[in-house]
């Protein structure tokens, strides 16, 4: 009657399962391993080709000529800049208006749950100023956007004027058929995600704003420029989003497409396997990487270009980025319809090669059949030692540890943000200071918990209640993954390729301060410490142990801030997720 | 027994007030899985408008349900909250007392077959005793209002939770022996819905078994059956008056087909709901109750718009039946895949609406894998409960005709 109800071939798959759990777990979490890896090979890996007909087959041809102007309205602003201090809105609005413009502003404030002290701002007040090009002949429906993020530390003056350049070369043509909204947004990203907020009419982050005075049709798609110098070698182009979330392959393809016609160089960071350890560790972090981060979340496909100055022999005046743009920006006008042909999940070895995720989703099922398979070793080793659990509920010793676990994840999720003011007070550090050093306090105390969950675990509690407790923990720690690796693969697959092994071998038999290390070294925090360096050593700009703990502090701190600004959600996935998933391994390792 | 169900029903309502409390209670109200068309509180809102401004609230095709709940919310809707949680309240409270007197039915009846000498001679780990059985109602009671799915169908106020407690109160009386009564609540359900209307005959069946009349005799069948056929038909008839609505137009309503834009095809699927009622009566007509509780569960995963509360209503009855638990084959990938199929729903939702990459495929084929692992979860359930019978009377410890140990297997 099948495999689950005949008795006999029941038997037979439960011996086997019972015999090869070991080799099978290993097998499968190499295979995985080794999946991911060979990604990076021609065989594997796709050429990038358009799949939107409606921009594929169209000619352009792009007569954008305005250097000269760029580069005199960006020497203007940079003047103004520096005299004001602030973004000199009074003379953005009058420029724009001179270049023929529907010019709107919008102010925004926003106070920081602690100060930021990588961009030394926690009041931020701003003002973002855009113009709107209506099309000539359509009825304001659609839209696409040129932002310019404008922060303290980047002024960006060279994008800001090549914006103003190519709204006057963009004014004076006839076939436009959506509006184009240029914007030039004040303290980068927080700017931009009041912008969006506003535009939408949606309160998502708690940021103040003024509701905007005139608006475009919906967004079909935006990009995003950052330059920081009169000349380009390579022009960079960032697609990893909030929380993972990345823009359509076609948006992609349309700029590598443009930047082949106009000889322009066009580059991801690093090479093959490089390059993708990179992108993976980019999502992973769910960091915005450019302010075209913010646009996904509303569904607006958009794309950062930073224009690098390096030390190649050949370099790129503001014409030829500017042509890229026009390009860009005829071929976005010809869409009927939002970009969604091509790709939206996918990984980047290359500009022009793309792994689709049909191909890289095995890699991390193969990770996690290794849990799969070990839940369901310890399952029938508990049926066959009898002690199967009467009802769910089962005997108090298993679950006891799970409620403290998610306590010690709610904590480490709320106290940090609630008990700056009160550390400040008994401690002599700042608030930043003060959130990061009680997120690691937190976590330590943590490892803790064994000792005092022995007092209420009942003496009768067999031996084997902790194979009842890494079964739950297991099939928890499963579940997270997964879900976590549908909605951002490269998160799932970094956490998995560090806990699955060690979940595994939690055990409280065996080398108790060998698995203990090995434990601590793939908790999630030790993850991310981990990430980090093999970040900066990918850039080819490795750090020393210091200069590391600094960047971790920091980067904690950038956790929990961007998870209140815009909503990313890495800082309470780990508390509230993973962290009491990890802390119920610690109990089953110190079980007495 | 009193205490711990009242400190059971503190803890439930003190649960859900807070969830009503927070920002989730919005979110919750509009997730898919909780809310269908034919239960959601948008619409019970829209039709309440509706009458206010003097329209007909069923035209339009938005409000679905019937002429009483309108009556019940008209004056009620300033304390909808509140009438949510008491309905779950009411609904566990009736459960227990109905298990509480279940228990002694069985306990009664397996006395009597003992005294008989129905049962093989090596059963006794199998007989059930009042010690272990103690604590079953308040578990029952328990697991129906701390299952997080009916408190997500509290907090987005789902009139499924109104047809959970009907069925409940109908299996409280039924089990009282008040055919009556019974018959009164079995047509408040199918009035909501027209599903209840398969749990006609096991509430017969147990009826005619606790007034000791042999099933078989086709005469007091009819009696019983034409009692309770009358009541359903006076009663409706009482509703159509009341409610000075031709019951063409609510009824016809409330069937299927013209909801969704009749096909033939899915006429079918409905249908399926009411196709198991007569095997299930001819397998299981020794133990009514059992038989309840499948169909139950049968209407759950075929009706035509299945919520989370629905699977509530049998999930509350896994307590009773829980001496079957060592007979049970696939309890755990079962577990696992329901879990699992929990939480991604509002994953691929979100997929599917927010991030644009997948499709409703993904969001379908989720649905149909939880549907799956309910069918198996309740046909191993229905495989134990036979496999514990035949042990009860043939023995457990089977031995072929040469004396080695034999296997019981299903054909």
């Amino acid at each position: 009657m099948g495999l689950l109800s005949d008795p006999v071939r029941r038997r037979a798959l439960a011996r086997l399962v019972l015999r090869l759990n070991a080799p099978l777990c290993v097998l499968s979490y190499v295979a995985g391993i080794a999946w991911f890896l060979a990604l990076v090979f021609p065989p594997l890996t796709q050429r990038t080709y358009m799949s939107e007909n409606a921009m594929g087959s169209t000619m352009v041809e792009e007569q954008f000529a305005g250097g000269d102007r760029a580069r005199a309205f960006a020497r203007d602003f940079a003047a103004h800049r520096k005299k004001s201090g602030a973004l000199p809105v009074a003379w953005l609005e009058r420029t724009m208006r001179s270049v023929g413009l529907e010019v709107y502003t919008q102010s925004f404030s926003r106070k920081l749950p602690f100060p930021d002290e990588t961009h030394e701002r926690y009041m931020v007040s701003g003002t973002n100023v855009y113009g709107i090009l209506r099309a000539p002949r359509a009825a304001s429906t659609e839209s696409l956007v040129l932002t310019v993020p404008c922060g303290s530390d980047s002024t960006n003056s060279q994008a800001v004027g090549l914006l103003l350049a190519l709204a006057a070369h963009f004014r004076g043509q006839i076939y436009w058929a959506k509006d184009i909204v240029f914007l030039v947004t004040e303290h980068d990203l927080l700017g931009t995600e009041a912008w969006l907020e506003a535009y939408h009419d949606v309160n998502v982050t708690g940021m103040q704003s003024s509701p905007l005075q005139g608006r475009a049709g919906a967004i079909q798609a935006a990009v995003a420029l950052e330059l920081s110098s009169d000349v380009v070698t390579s022009l960079d182009v960032a697609v990893e989003g909030l929380n993972g979330q990345l823009p359509n392959l076609d948006l992609l393809n349309l700029f590598q497409t443009f930047c082949q016609k106009g000889g322009l160089l066009c580059t991801l960071q690093g090479k093959g396997l490089q390059t993708l350890l990179l992108m993976v560790l980019r999502q992973a972090s769910g960091r915005p990487h450019g302010s075209h981060g913010l646009f996904l979340r509303y569904r607006v496909e958009a794309l950062t270009l930073r224009g690098i100055n390096s030390f190649r022999q050949y370099k790129y005046d503001l014409v030829a980025v500017g042509k890229a743009l026009e390009g860009m920006f005829r071929k976005l006008n010809h869409l009927l319809e939002r970009l969604h042909q091509s790709f939206f999940l996918y990984l980047l070895p290359g500009l022009s090669r793309f792994v689709s995720i049909g191909l890289y989703m095995p890699a991390v099922g193969f990770l996690l059949l290794v849990l799969g398979l070990k839940a369901l070793e310890l399952w029938m080793q508990l049926h066959e030692a009898g002690m199967g659990l009467e009802e769910p509920g089962g005997a108090p010793g298993p679950s006891v540890p799970l409620p403290p676990s998610q306590a010690m994840g709610l904590a480490l999720y709320v106290l940090p943000v609630l008990g700056q003011h009160v550390a400040t007070q008994h401690f002599p550090v700042a608030e930043a200071e003060a959130v990061v050093l009680t997120l690691l306090a937190i976590y330590a105390a943590g490892l803790a918990l064994p000792h005092n969950t022995h007092r209420v675990v009942s003496t009768q509690a067999p031996d084997r209640g902790w194979m009842a407790l890494k079964l739950v923990a297991l099939i928890y720690l499963a579940l997270q993954l997964g879900c976590i690796a549908l909605t951002n693969f490269s998160l799932g697959f970094l956490l998995a390729t560090t806990m699955v092994p060690t979940a595994a071998l939690a055990k409280p038999h065996g080398p108790r301060t060998l698995y203990a290390a090995l434990l601590v070294l793939t908790s999630p925090a030790a993850t991310l410490l981990g990430s980090l360096f093999l970040w900066r050593e990918l850039q080819e700009a490795p750090l020393s142990l210091a200069e590391g703990w600094q960047l971790f502090l920091a980067a904690l701190a950038q956790g929990v801030l961007e998870h209140h600004t815009y909503g990313a959600l890495l800082f309470p996935l780990l508390s509230l997720g993973l962290y009491p998933c990890w802390l119920l391994f610690w109990n089953v390792l110190f079980w007495k | 027994m009193a205490a711990p169900l009242v400190l059971v029903l503190v803890v439930a309502v003190t649960v859900r007030a807070a969830l009503f409390r927070s920002s989730l209670a919005e979110f919750i109200s509009e997730r898919v899985e909780v809310v269908s068309p034919l239960s959601s509180w948008k619409r019970v809102v829209e039709g309440l408008s509706l009458l206010d401004l003097g329209v007909s609230p069923y035209s339009g095709a938005v409000f679905h349900e019937t002429p009483l709940i309108i009556y019940l919310f008209h004056f009620l809707i300033d304390y909808a909250e509140l009438v949510f949680m008491i309905t779950d309240a009411l609904t566990a409270i009736a459960l227990y007392f109905a298990i509480q007197d279940f228990n002694k039915v069985v306990f009664k009846k397996q006395k009597l077959l003992l005294e008989l000498d129905q049962y093989a001679p090596d059963v006794a780990e199998l007989i059930r005793t009042p010690m272990e059985m103690r604590y079953i109602p308040l578990k029952v009671a328990l697991f129906y209002l701390l299952n997080p799915y009916t408190i997500l169908s509290c907090v987005a106020k789902s009139t499924c939770a109104i047809n959970n407690t009907l069925i409940a109160f109908f299996i409280l009386t039924t089990i009282k022996g008040s055919a009556f009564l019974s018959a009164i609540f079995l047509a408040l359900a199918t009035y909501q819905s027209l599903y209840p209307l398969t749990l006609f005959v096991p509430g017969l069946l147990y009826l005619l078994q606790t007034r000791h009349i042999n099933p078989n005799s086709a005469a007091a069948v009819h009696t019983c059956e034409n009692e309770e056929q009358s009541l359903l038909d006076l009663f409706l008839g009482v509703c159509h008056d009341v409610c000075g609505k031709p019951s063409g137009n609510h009824l016809p309503l409330l069937l299927p087909s013209q909801l969704l834009g009749f096909h033939p095809r899915s006429l079918w699927l409905y249908i399926n709901v009411f196709f198991y009622t007569i095997p299930l009566a001819i397998k299981l007509k020794e133990h009514p109750i059992f038989f309840m509780f499948i169909q139950i569960a049968v209407i759950a995963i075929f009706k035509s718009y299945p919520t989370v509360g629905d699977v509530a209503l049998y999930m509350a009855f896994f307590p009773v039946w829980n001496h079957l638990y060592r007979f049970l084959r696939n309890i755990f990938v079962l577990t696992c895949i329901i879990i699992v199929c929990s939480l991604l729903f509002p994953v691929l939702w979100h997929l599917w609406i927010y991030a644009g990459s997948a499709n409703s495929n993904f969001f379908y084929a989720i649905t149909l894998t939880f549907n799956v692992g309910q069918i198996l979860l309740i046909s191993d359930y229905f495989y134990a409960f036979l496999r514990r019978e035949y042990y009860l009377t043939h023995g457990l410890y089977l031995t072929a005709k040469d004396g080695t140990e034999a296997m019981l297997v299903l054909k």
